[in-house]
């Protein structure tokens, strides 16, 4: 039997819990459907695809966008190379195990530091000593260093995560080590790859601080490389500038809408790809 | 029959735990050569020694030598991915790659630089014949490998080995993970086998070591105790130690 007390306890301590979910639960979907209900009516195909005029008075995103996109992009082709590079060295070839646990240790520091330090360092170095003004470029440069201990991290976790029983067969089989890496250990730790890729991605389209610095606020429309060379607002760059500097919140909480909806895209791809991926594994 | 493979005063350590004392052996060619003993006494390591495989063990230190065909395998001057082309190894536990059946196969001649879909088909066809799977196999190459039996998976990475054409194949327990019907016909396998190859296996089970071996080599704490023909090292082993072993009175 248990004493009164300690019913008691457990009845608190259960209530306590469904009101600290409750409480969660509606705190998101508070959240979610605000700025949804505030947003959407806002969205127009011709704020989606007009640049802001002052002549006719009208905002529109499209150059907002594409400077979105040319951030990924940019951003991408960079850690991308880099951050598997580097995770593939250090942990298929590094010798000095003391080194690599260093390293790792200083990536997983890095990625913790408030995004607006490397706004800050990444205007001093890439826009500054480097002379890469305040563009689209700089601002990826950053979110490269941003998001490389991510990418990198990830990469190696799903490295170690490959069977040594699978090199083993490889090496017994005469194969050298970049080829037991190429055709063995990263084809079947891929979906790692892929999986901190999108999920860079998403940081990336949600970055605001570290682009204020570095990237701009422009809101010219530009092809790519024309875009990266000059001064350009992200999206999230764009929402600050257009709720806090001319007070159009429609506009912003349109932006906002579109960015809830775009991650929420990304953290679902992420989800199926390592469903496809383990669905084939298991075959 | 001629000798393939020698291994004079070979010492191994991990750190500084040594796991290998003085092991001197010769291994006649087209014959099997099992070792048996306690687990945890060296056996795997001594067999990963005659094809470099503990290389890939970062701790490991050598001293000794390993001629194989009368050169020493731990010379600056091998290549080392040739000789394990020339030293296959099939492992204790299955290990196909994580690729279709077909791809497993061709994994070693592409990787030795064959390129030709013809002579690909040709290798994949005869080593999953020569591996005796290629009956239940041969509809079904380009499925996972994955998707096999154990059994099957067993003979598959056989069939493996086989593809690069070695001289001699080194097996690590390799039926300890199958049931009685997978471990006989892998038996099977290995005495028809070895009309071409040189098979040396690591067992536990010393009733296979008396159906298949020529020879057997019985090793406790890092050192080779007795070495000889199969027949007589169980019907009149020199050694006490031996004797106790095979009598079952430890291990
Ligand atoms: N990678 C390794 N690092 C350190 N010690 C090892 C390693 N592999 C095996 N050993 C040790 O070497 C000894 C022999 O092991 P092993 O050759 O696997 O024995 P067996 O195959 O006869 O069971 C054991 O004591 C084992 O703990
Ligand atoms: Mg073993």
């Amino acid at each position: 039997m248990l004493s009164k007390k300690r019913k008691a306890y457990i009845g608190g301590m259960k209530a306590a819990m469904y009101i600290s979910t409750g409480l969660t639960a509606t705190l998101v979907i508070f959240l979610v459907a605000y700025v949804f209900i505030k947003g959407i009516p806002h969205i127009s195909w011709e704020l989606l695809s007009t640049k802001p005029s002052y002549i006719s008075g009208k905002i529109g995103i499209l150059p907002d966008i594409l400077n979105t996109l040319y951030i990924v992009i940019a951003t991408l082709i960079f850690v991308i190379p880099l951050g598997v590079g580097a995770a593939i060295y250090l942990t298929e070839y590094a010798k000095n195990k003391r080194l690599v646990g260093m390293i790792e240790y200083a990536a997983e520091t890095l990625s913790g530091i408030p995004s607006i330090i490397y706004g800050l360092v990444g205007m001093l170095f890439f826009c500054q000593f480097l002379s890469f003004k305040t563009s689209l470029l700089s601002g990826s440069l950053t979110l490269v260093i941003m998001n490389l201990p991510t990418v990198m991290r990830t990469t190696q976790e799903s490295l170690k995560t490959v069977p040594k029983s699978y090199r083993d067969g490889a090496f017994g089989l005469g194969a050298g080590k970049w080829r037991v890496i190429r055709t063995v250990v990263l084809p079947s730790c891929v979906d790692g790859v892929i999986t901190g890729c999108i999920l860079s991605i998403g940081r990336i389209l949600g970055e605001s601080a570290a682009l204020l610095f570095t990237a701009g606020f422009a809101h010219a429309l530009n092809g790519i490389f024309e875009g990266l060379t000059s001064p350009g607002a992200s999206l999230t760059v764009a929402l600050y500038v257009y709720a806090k500097e001319q007070g159009e919140f429609g506009v912003a909480f349109a932006i906002a809408a579109i960015l809830m909806i775009l991650t929420l895209l990304i953290n679902l791809s992420a989800t199926l790809v390592s469903r496809y991926f383990a669905k084939k594994r298991e075959l | 029959m001629s000798d393939i493979m020698t291994a004079k005063d070979l010492n191994l350590w991990y750190d500084q735990t040594q796991a290998l004392k003085n092991v001197n052996i010769t291994i006649p060619e087209k014959s099997i050569t099992a070792f048996i003993g306690p687990s945890g006494y060296g056996k795997s390591t001594f067999l990963k020694t005659l094809n470099r495989m503990n290389d890939l063990i970062p701790t490991v230190k050598i001293k000794g030598e390993v001629c194989y065909n009368g050169q020493n395998i731990y010379d600056s001057s091998v290549d080392v991915n040739e000789l394990r082309r020339e030293i296959g190894m099939v492992f204790q536990k299955p290990n196909p790659f994580p690729m279709s059946i077909y791809d497993n196969i061709a994994y070693g001649p592409r990787t030795h630089g064959i390129k030709s879909k013809v002579k690909l088909d040709e290798i994949v066809e005869q080593s999953l014949r020569d591996a005796a799977i290629w009956d239940e196999v041969k509809d079904r190459l380009k499925k996972n490998a994955l998707g096999m039996s154990g059994g099957q998976q067993q003979r598959l990475c056989i069939a493996r080995a086989l593809a690069v054409k070695p001289k001699i194949l080194l097996m690590d327990e390799p039926t300890s993970a199958l049931d009685p019907i997978s471990t006989s016909r892998i038996e099977e396998l290995a005495i028809e086998l070895k009309k071409s190859y040189t098979i040396v296996i690591v067992t536990h089970n010393m009733q296979q070591a008396v159906r298949i071996s020529d020879n057997t080599a019985f090793f406790l704490l890092g050192e080779l105790i007795e070495y000889g023909e199969t027949e007589k090292l169980f019907s009149q082993p020199v050694d006490k130690r031996t004797e106790d072993y095979i009598t079952g009175r430890f291990g």
